[in-house]
């Protein structure tokens, strides 16, 4: 056998170890190319907006406690690839927290401010300005030691039938990936790019809310914005993920 | 009200260059009806103002047919540089503002 035959043979044995469709593609590339441009164009990008906020937040008081730049200095360097570990296990608080989680938690613990609430402005304009600082750079979360539970948990919900319409995720996104469904591209679900601006909200939402409307669209009971389950399931997608970079805040039909 | 307003970095003298704004709006028509159904007023901006170095080149009447975060780019020239400014008011009175600077050389 030769070497570069034994090199293929080894590749494609990684490519069917690696979870999820082949070759991985986010989220923006099944939208049309005036979107793709407008996510590309950092002025007229309508999530820019959020991000704006954002910049403006890091550097005021919210309570009591520091503005997040008096710890934390430059997002740019400081949070540089911060949000593409996330959802990620806190030692602290002995669960795993999403990026808004986590900055809520920062936010109620050391600003002694109080919580931002889910959707909120504020809170999803430090998440598109936490979650900028990792563009470019692939997702990389853990998944082993205390992460397990909740990443088990996540890939069970993402393989069961769920709502009225019994459809598990996989079977648009792994099985029907490409394919139109009404007037959609599905597309692989891969949670990059997100907080986007969706057209269809007329603004900025998180990726919980994206997760939440494909809950309704298969007619199934809604968890709640923070909920473990909603959590887990971000943890499992951001695994299935693993390599693909991110260019938020992302513009979606 | 958040807005941004992007100019070209430098533009000779007479030039003609692009202005694009950004606003941040829920441009809420009026037409649509919440869960409950109750209609949800409008909220609309409806005027909309740039001048540059002091001088208007650009004014807008918006309206319901405008979607939410409007995006309004149009072009000038200009004769000498100065600070651009665009201001816009909804039709609850309230006002917005952005400024950036035009570097005529």
């Amino acid at each position: 056998m030769s070497a570069r035959l034994a090199a293929a043979l080894a590749l494609g044995a990684l490519g069917a170890a690696a979870q999820g469709p082949q070759p991985p593609q986010g989220g923006s590339h099944f939208q049309s190319a005036d979107l793709r441009a407008l996510q590309a164009d950092d002025f007229a990008n309508p999530g820019m907006l959020w991000a704006a906020r954002g910049e403006a937040l890091w550097s005021q008081k919210r309570g009591e406690g520091p503005a997040c730049s008096s710890c934390h200095g430059e997002a740019s360097k400081s949070m540089r690839g911060v949000a593409a570990s996330y959802p990620k296990h806190s030692p602290a608080l002995g669960k795993v927290l999403n990026l808004e989680q986590r900055i809520n938690a920062c936010v109620t613990a050391n600003q002694k401010g109080p919580a931002l609430a889910w959707e909120s402005d504020e809170l999803l304009g430090l998440t598109t300005y936490v979650a900028r600082q990792s563009n470019g750079m692939p997702v990389e979360v853990s998944i082993d030691g205390p992460a397990a539970g909740a990443y088990e948990r996540g890939r069970t919900l993402y393989f069961e039938r769920q709502g009225q319409l019994n459809l598990a995720c996989n079977q648009c996104h792994d099985a029907n990936w490409g394919k139109t469904l009404l007037a959609e591209k599905i597309s692989q679900g891969h949670p990059v790019d997100w907080p986007a601006y969706r057209m269809e909200w007329q603004k900025l939402g998180s990726l919980q809310r994206r997760l939440r409307a494909c809950y309704f669209g298969v007619r199934a009971a809604l968890p709640d914005f923070g909920s473990p389950e909603l959590v887990a399931l971000e943890l499992y997608l951001a695994a299935r993920a693993r390599g693909l970079s991110a260019s938020v805040p992302g513009v979606r039909r | 009200m958040l807005g941004r307003v992007q100019v070209p970095p430098k533009v000779k003298r007479g030039e003609t260059f692009e202005v694009r704004v950004l606003i941040q709006h829920p441009m809420e028509t009026g037409f649509r009806r919440d869960i409950n159904g109750a209609v949800i007023p409008a909220h609309v901006v409806d005027r909309l103002v740039c001048r540059i170095a002091g001088r208007e080149v650009f004014s807008a009447e918006l309206g319901t047919g405008v979607a939410a975060n409007p995006y309004i780019a149009f072009f000038a020239r200009a004769e000498q540089g100065g600070p651009v400014e665009v201001e816009w008011s909804d039709d609850r009175g309230q006002k917005g503002r952005a400024v950036t600077t035009l570097d005529v050389g």
